[in-house]
């Protein structure tokens, strides 16, 4: 293990791990209100990229109102999936709703493929990527300082996430709708039973899972690029949610942060095959977490017999 | 109780067991099983191609059905179970010089013990988390073959398959290939359907329908849950080996995750643990996904600067079929088979 370069990467790995946190966010936003898991995730973020870039470069509009514009068609397209594909699945085996969320993952990945194209883009860059902030740490190692050099446009996304996180977790917990959602997710019948019109919280909740995957989407693009792979990303945020607890959000700033810590530090080690392993770390990561603990870090214990 | 055409009684115990019933139906499957066989002497090759590609996907979907249309475990991981194979097979004609007809059962059987390893988490968890483990596995066997023993597995360029010999024989072309593909997809159909109907197959049935009840019956969950896996894997690997062997070219991408995605919606659009089911749903999809590359050339004048029109089809087209069957038939075709036969057989007053 390199010492000297362990900082910057438990840094940048931390940094990393901000944008997949958001990711995971929207996972978790439908699992808590519909129960349903969402596969599609990936190609909704793909999908509010590819609109931001399209209204930014193609039409030349400024970029807060491509993101704004985009945001709000991220929006629609949530609502229409939950009407017509999801709705009909109420009451479905759980096979039948996996099913519908991975046909409709490739259905959005087509309609991404015909309209934009598969090329590689160049996103707008919304942070600066020139002059990184260079911070000196005091204290020495082999005497020499530590050094860290961050990216101003991870450090920005990382803070952009954050806030996004936040702001999404003060809603579920301080708003009268966010109440609804939780007590939807519990039981789609008694929820109902109680007044609570479900269809409309799935509806509203879809929405947000759509804007939330957009604001992720163009986090990632201007970090690294847009292509078509942009939707391989997510399947990197199933195992931050799934060892962060499917229903909880602290969960997933926790389990994001240390996903992406430890790719970080994964990647700092000298011998060749513990390096490579930095892209498949997320899923042992999981495979662990399911047999020793599957409820995650901060999810329900749910009391069933297997 | 399926309804049978008239007059037909069940008069002795193998009678009553058997699947297909009557002499003329026999007559009337061995002359399909033959023009299959004799596809080659009055079909193009692209027709050849397209059956034989249909028939090693068939064999693919039949392991899956065993395990998510019979046990209920959801897998995404059948096309990493088929690289397995395909890999296993391809390095034991192409380095220790077996014979293939010899790596192929080995493979299915090293594909099935891959299997066994990612079956594990099936154990402490189910609907969904076992997807994720799953998907584990569809990541971490095309990483192991990108990444370990580079000298042995070739890293990221991946093989380069022997061309199955026997006799002098050479199955380098579809013409011939497709021998070797129904050689393979009869007997792993008849056994798909006997596991289904014994007690083997009664078990898994019980595990999905009620997992808690069926142990109280005395079936061993970890045990029938292990052995699902083992079989889907199996079958999967002896489809990954003869499609390595078909394309003769094999690298972690081969068998992706798509596929997996692709191998869960033909099930689905067959019917879920029915055995026509996979044989219906392959066709179909595989039918309809290679007709759609027809439509590219129009898409591309619709869209001309969308340069990823026409392979956009494939995904589309799959999507929207397994979306319209989810909403619409989620039981599969092999239910509207059963139903369009029972009309038949109570026409004029089909009332089903």
């Amino acid at each position: 293990m390199n010492w000297q370069l362990l900082p910057q990467f438990v840094i940048s790995g931390l940094l990393a791990g901000g944008p997949i946190a958001l990711t995971a966010l929207g996972l978790v936003l439908v699992f808590k209100s519909s129960y349903i898991f969402n596969f599609a995730h990936g190609q909704l973020l793909l999908l509010g990229a590819l609109m931001t870039w399209w209204f930014a470069v193609e039409r030349e509009l400024p970029l807060w109102l491509a993101i704004v514009l985009a945001l709000a068609l991220s929006a629609v397209i949530g609502l229409a999936i939950e009407r017509f594909t999801l709705r009909p699945m109420t009451g479905q085996p759980l096979l039948s709703i996996i099913l519908m969320t991975l046909g409709l993952s490739q259905v959005l990945q087509g309609l991404a493929l015909l309209l934009f194209g598969g090329s590689q883009r160049n996103f707008p860059q919304i942070f600066s990527a020139a002059d990184p902030y260079i911070i000196t740490l005091p204290w020495l190692i082999d005497d020499r300082p530590i050094i860290l050099i961050l990216k101003q446009n991870l450090v920005w996304s990382f803070v952009a996430a954050m806030l996004g996180v936040i702001l999404i977790s003060a809603f579920f917990r301080f708003t009268s709708i966010g109440l609804a959602m939780r007590g939807a997710s519990e039981d789609h019948e008694l929820a109902q039973s109680l007044g609570l019109r479900i269809h409309r919280i799935f509806g509203l909740s879809w929405a947000m899972a759509g804007m939330v995957a957009t604001s992720a989407g163009i986090l990632l693009a201007t970090s690294s690029g847009l292509d078509l792979s942009l939707s391989v990303v997510v399947l990197a945020a199933f195992p931050v949610v799934l060892l962060g607890g499917i229903e909880s959000i602290p969960g997933v700033i926790v389990g994001g942060l240390l996903i992406g810590l430890t790719q970080g530090v994964v990647s700092t080690f000298k011998a060749q095959w513990v390096r490579d392993m930095t892209e498949i770390v997320p899923y042992l990561v999981l495979l662990v977490v399911l047999l020793i603990r599957p409820e995650g870090l901060f999810g329900q214990k749910r009391i069933e017999r297997i | 109780m399926a309804l049978r055409p008239a007059g037909e009684f069940d008069v002795s115990f193998a009678r009553d067991m058997a699947t297909i019933r009557r002499g003329w139906q026999w007559v009337l499957l061995f002359a399909f099983i033959a023009a299959l066989y004799a596809m080659p002497f009055y079909a193009d090759e692209s027709t050849t191609a397209l059956v034989n590609r249909i028939g090693i996907t068939i064999i693919a979907v039949q392991g899956l059905n065993l395990l998510t249309g019979l046990t209920g475990q959801i897998s995404l991981g059948q096309a990493a179970f088929m690289t397995a194979g395909g890999y296993i097979s391809a390095l034991l004609v192409g380095k220790l010089g077996w014979h293939f007809f010899a790596a192929l059962p080995a493979a299915a059987l090293g594909a099935g013990l891959v299997g066994l390893i990612f079956g594990l988490p099936s154990l402490r968890v189910k609907g969904f988390y076992l997807v994720m483990a799953t998907l584990a596995a569809q990541f971490i066997i095309p990483w192991f073959t990108r990444n370990a023993f580079p000298e042995v597995l070739n890293g990221t360029q991946g093989l380069n398959v022997a061309v199955p010999e026997i006799f002098g024989l050479k199955f380098n072309k579809p013409d011939q290939y497709i021998w070797l593909t129904l050689t393979v997809l009869i007997p792993s159909t008849i056994i798909a359907h006997n596991v289904s109907r014994s007690r083997l197959g009664r078990a898994f049935v019980s595990i999905r329908d009620n997992d808690l009840a069926a142990e109280l019956l005395g079936i061993n969950l970890f045990k029938h849950k292990l052995f699902a896996f083992f079989l889907a894997a199996m079958y999967a690997g002896a489809a990954g080996s003869l499609e390595a062997h078909s394309l003769r070219h094999l690298n972690s991408e081969t068998f992706n995750l798509v596929d997996s995605i692709f191998l869960l919606g033909m099930l689905v659009v067959g019917g879920l643990g029915s055995n026509l089911g996979p044989i219906f749903g392959s066709i179909v999809v595989e039918l309809l996904t290679d007709a759609s590359a027809m439509f590219g050339p129009f898409v591309v004048e619709l869209f001309p600067d969308a340069a990823g029109g026409a392979q956009a089809m494939r995904p589309l087209f799959f999507g929207v079929t397994l979306i319209l069957f989810l909403i619409f038939e989620p039981r599969g075709l092999a239910h509207r088979w059963q139903i369009i036969k029972a009309a038949w057989r109570l026409r004029p007053f089909s009332h089903t």
